[in-house]
């Protein structure tokens, strides 16, 4: 039993619901109690996706667990067959159907239906969403994928590409970016996969040459199946950063046997200049603590030491299951990796390292906000601002640009940083104060009174609030107390009252909200 | 799978709707569980704490239920089952008290305690009673350790909130002689409405009001007999029978939702109470105005506009009566996870005749007949949402319902502006 405020990710099944959210024509159904269709709000409302996840749920209930529960299955699994019309289906249990051990796979099987069913087992007590994805695009892989089906001349400069799911972080913007990449290098496009892909395009994995594999997380065990089963080999630099993107391209052109001098020969980025020019010195050595997903975590410390000079003071990831790789990079900078899912673990390192900027997940940010550390997020797990509306991918060189503005923006600016030591002792100016660029920064200046209440000033005859108005008044939260005050203001001014009043607060509110 | 309408009350005589048949339908439900409930709980009662005993799936649901709305560092948790649990290697009492402990730890200023079940807590019929007991023995008198269900397999949403309330009417009752208050308000409220209607009461000459939950565990009301309750939410069908095993009595009146409903409310509490026409009138008057005043302005908006609410959190019928009523809208299909007959009657009662009321769920089919019906305006939960504007529907996400204050005479035009909006915003948008 595990003690937990946050959960970097969620159960496997969840993980299954990113692959089948994101392919097309693909249907899941899940054997699940009514609570789990909560999963459904991550794509409609964090991901803002326009449709429903291709997920029905059993939605079992206490009283159906005497009775007979697989026949509810058997029926939501018919019914869903028939109203969506997939060309494949996934079947599996989230953590309480496994306890009652219903058996979705023998079920499905047993209603005959014309399409291929998956069955997933994903042991919801013991993985987690990763792993679910990775395991549940491997089965997919495996049960729709027929080894040796590839013709004698199939193009050697083709591949696919595997690994973004729904829900990823950055992964249709990182998508983009590579997609262009490995079309300007002249090599073909065979599948994407999951993300867009349907059953058939699956089907046709195999015809490509080689894949480029974007996420291990999620895609590294259909790969390595499709490596040794279809004579394909995969990618294995991850594209994050100025240096490990021409380390891709020169792995990629190798692969398809392609010259990419000319394309390594070319300023892509802007990293390499910005981090140059004398405004940057400022970074050197700046402390910092990285966490995140196994990918984002190597690759934001190759960027952090040696494309912006930061000093890595730790670093470690939730990812049990690539574990070994982030420890071995620690262990190159000379420190230990912190491998935990416990947020009370990283947050108690955080504490104790004191870095200058974290680099981490949505948790981590919620760390460094109380510890009032600046926090730029590089992983998953995903919140709607990581989802942005402009075009903002990691990956590529557009990638590096964009990383280096968010991990640069956090931070005080080079000649304000010097400010700050000069005049320490400035009321508003001072080391506990945000960036200024970050004008309503943390909660630091929430806890001050707002100081900008002008319309006290202005009402001449007003002569106050009585106390139990303004008590009345902290209780309207802080972001529209504001405006509540300035308009109460006006209202009793409008009327020559002289006292604030809880009546006046209300009748105010009345007015104003015609 | 689905029951067709039900034919047993097809009383003709009440009035309202109260007698009109139901449409109960069993398909996919697509609700949250009781759990949920935790996210305005935890900040409701300031010194609680709630310990989740369930799976990942149960820490991940509460965590993107509360998504951005958590400020400050939540007061819950969960405690997750593993495999060694299961597979009995690791004695699950041993577990839980190291998980408390660390808990403990760090929380000093925690006094009350949730043990709160979850489905797979549940199905391994772990004794979470049991659990609390024996906790709350062992850290008394610091912190007293009490549990209740919010599994999905049993609870929905809100009855969650239902099933902590419970929990926390207080036992033994209290002797004949004790202070137990006259007037018990249950039901989670926002702060800002618990003391307006703290000065309405005592306007109206009763002073001796307590609410369930208080807002510290101290101050949870003794019930004892000749406790009277009003309920403040609809959902809690537990809690009052909770309050009357322990000799309380319910007064029954519609839910403090717009202007009608916040009166009829009060003035339920005033019949028990004795208390005259004139002061009822004189403590209601310039409330009642002031919401007029400020619900006219939106009713212009919604008027005539027609609204279907797919099942969530058992406010829908109050809400349907308010915005039919006070608003002006037309109801097409109001759907409830549960229907509380007796709770809910004099809701129904003020509800249009031939409303179309529907409990329970099949997803599927609901959405057919929500697409069928062309609403102006769908009440819908998260995952719903937007879907449903993607075809062109104007929703409003029902969550925002429960989270906001929407009680009483001061809030009714807030609580008519979330309807407004979602319609304002399509009258601006150019894109
Ligand atoms: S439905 Fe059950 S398993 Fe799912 S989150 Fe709720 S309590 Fe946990
Ligand atoms: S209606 Fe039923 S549950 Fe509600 S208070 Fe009366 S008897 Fe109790």
């Amino acid at each position: 039993m595990q003690l937990t405020l946050w959960t970097y990710e969620g159960p496997p099944h969840v993980g299954a619901m990113r692959i089948a959210t994101a392919m097309k024509g693909m249907h899941y159904v899940l054997h699940a109690p009514q609570g789990d269709t909560y999963a459904d709000l991550l794509f409609t409302m964090i991901e803002r996706r326009d449709s429903r996840p291709p997920v029905t749920y059993t939605t079992f209930q206490a009283r159906d667990l005497g009775g007979d529960t697989a026949e509810l299955f058997k029926s939501s699994c018919a019914s869903a067959f028939e109203r969506f019309q997939p060309e494949a289906m996934i079947v599996g249990a989230s953590c309480t159907a496994e306890l009652i051990q219903d058996d979705p796979g023998g079920l499905a099987k047993a209603l005959a239906l014309p399409i291929p069913v998956i069955p997933l087992e994903l042991p919801s007590y013991q993985k987690k969403e990763n792993w679910g994805a990775a395991e549940t695009f491997y089965r997919i892989v495996r049960g729709l994928c027929h080894p040796g089906s590839r013709s004698a001349d199939f193009n050697p400069r083709s591949c696919n590409i595997l690994g973004p799911t729904a829900l990823g972080f950055r992964h249709r913007d990182d998508l983009t970016e590579i997609s262009r990449l490995l079309t300007r290098l002249g090599i073909a496009i065979n599948v994407v996969a999951p993300l867009d892909a349907r059953p058939s395009d699956i089907a046709r994995l195999p015809e490509a040459a080689f894949n480029v594999v974007l996420y291990p997380e999620t895609a590294e065990p259909a790969a390595r199946w499709l490596e040794k089963n279809c004579s394909q080999p995969m990618t294995t630099v991850i594209p994050i950063g100025v240096s490990a993107t021409r380390d891709f391209i020169a792995e990629v052109a190798k692969l398809a046997g392609i010259d990419a001098g000319p394309l390594l020969a070319e300023d892509a980025s802007r990293l390499p200049w910005y981090s140059r020019s004398v405004d940057s010195t400022y970074l050197t050595g700046k402390r910092v603590f990285i966490f995140g997903d196994a990918t984002h975590v190597l690759a934001a410390a190759r960027i952090a030491g040696k494309e912006l000079g930061f000093d890595v003071v730790g670093m470690g990831t939730y990812s049990r299951e690539f574990a070994r790789p982030v420890r071995e990079a620690a262990k190159a900078l000379g420190l230990e990796a912190l491998i935990t899912d416990d947020y009370l673990d990283v947050e108690a390192k955080v504490a104790e390292l004191q870095p200058e900027l974290v680099l981490g997940t949505q948790m981590e940010r919620h760390i460094a906000k109380r510890l009032g550390v600046p926090c730029a997020v590089i992983s998953a797990p995903v919140h709607v601002q990581d989802f942005p509306a402009r075009y903002s991918p990691q990956m590529g060189f557009e990638g590096a640009n964009v990383i280096f503005d968010t991990w640069v923006h956090p931070l005080m600016m080079g000649l304000e940083e010097h400010l700050i030591h000069m005049f320490r002792d400035d009321f508003e100016f001072n080391d506990k104060a945000a960036p200024s660029h970050l004008g309503h920064g943390g909660a630091k200046q929430e806890a001050k009174p707002a100081a900008a209440e002008p319309a006290r000033i202005e009402a001449k005859q007003l002569s106050g609030w009585a106390p139990d108005a303004e008590k009345e008044l902290q209780k309207v939260p802080f972001f529209v107390r504001g405006k509540a005050r300035r308009n109460t203001e006006r209202y009793a001014t409008e009327r020559g009252l002289h006292i604030i009043t809880v009546e006046t607060l209300y009748d105010a509110k009345a007015h104003y909200s015609r | 799978m689905n029951l067709p309408f039900r034919s047993a009350d097809q009383g003709q005589a009440l009035p309202g709707c109260s007698g009109q048949p139901v449409l109960k339908q069993r398909g996919q439900r697509e609700v949250f569980c009781g759990l949920t409930g935790i996210v305005w709980l935890h900040r409701k009662i300031q010194d609680a704490f709630f310990l989740v005993v369930g799976s990942r799936t149960c820490a991940h649901l509460i965590q993107s239920a509360a998504g951005v709305m958590i400020f400050a560092e939540p007061r819950f948790a969960t405690a997750i089952i593993d495999e060694r649990d299961l597979a009995g290697l690791a004695d699950i009492d041993v577990e839980l008290d190291g998980v408390v402990n660390r808990l403990l730890e760090r929380r000093p200023d925690i006094k009350l305690l949730f043990l709160v079940g979850s489905c797979p807590s549940e199905v391994i019929k772990l004794d979470l009673k049991r659990a609390s007991e024996r906790l709350s023995k062992l850290h008394s008198p610091r912190v007293r350790v009490l549990n209740y269900s919010g599994s999905g397999i049993e609870t929905t949403f809100t009855q969650g909130e239902d099933a902590c309330l419970a929990a926390l009417v207080p036992d033994p009752p209290l002797p004949a002689s004790g202070t137990a208050p006259s007037l018990v308000v249950a039901g989670a409220l926002s702060d800002v409405v618990e003391d307006q209607f703290t000065r309405i009461f005592r306007d109206l000459g009763l002073d001796d009001v307590a609410f369930l939950p208080a807002r510290r565990s101290s101050g949870m009301p003794a019930i004892g007999p000749g406790t009277r309750f009003l309920l403040a939410q609809p959902f809690l069908t537990e809690t009052a029978r909770a309050l009357e095993e322990r000799g309380a009595t319910h007064i029954a009146a519609p839910f403090p939702l717009g202007a009608e409903g916040t009166t009829a409310w009060f003035k339920a509490a005033a019949d028990a109470f004795g208390v005259s026409d004139s002061t009822f009138r004189s403590a209601t008057d310039a409330g009642r105005m002031r919401a007029a005043m400020a619900t006219a302005p939106h009713r212009e908006a919604l008027v005539g506009k027609r609204i279907f609410f797919f099942p969530d959190s058992q406010l829908e019928i109050p809400l349907a009566r308010f915005v039919s009523r006070e608003l002006g809208m037309e109801l097409t299909e109001v759907g409830t996870p549960y229907l509380h007959r007796q709770h809910l009657t004099p809701e129904l009662e003020l509800m249009p005749q031939g409303t179309v009321l529907s409990e329970g769920q099949d997803v599927e089919l609901q959405l057919d007949r929500c697409r069928a019906e062309k609403p102006d305006l769908v009440v819908c939960g998260l995952g719903l949402a937007n879907p449903l504007e993607a075809e062109g529907f104007a929703t409003k996400w029902s969550i925002e319902l429960v989270f906001t204050p929407i009680q009483g005479y001061d809030q009714a035009g807030d609580l008519a502006r979330l309807f407004a909006r979602p319609l304002d915003r399509r009258t601006r948008l150019e894109v």
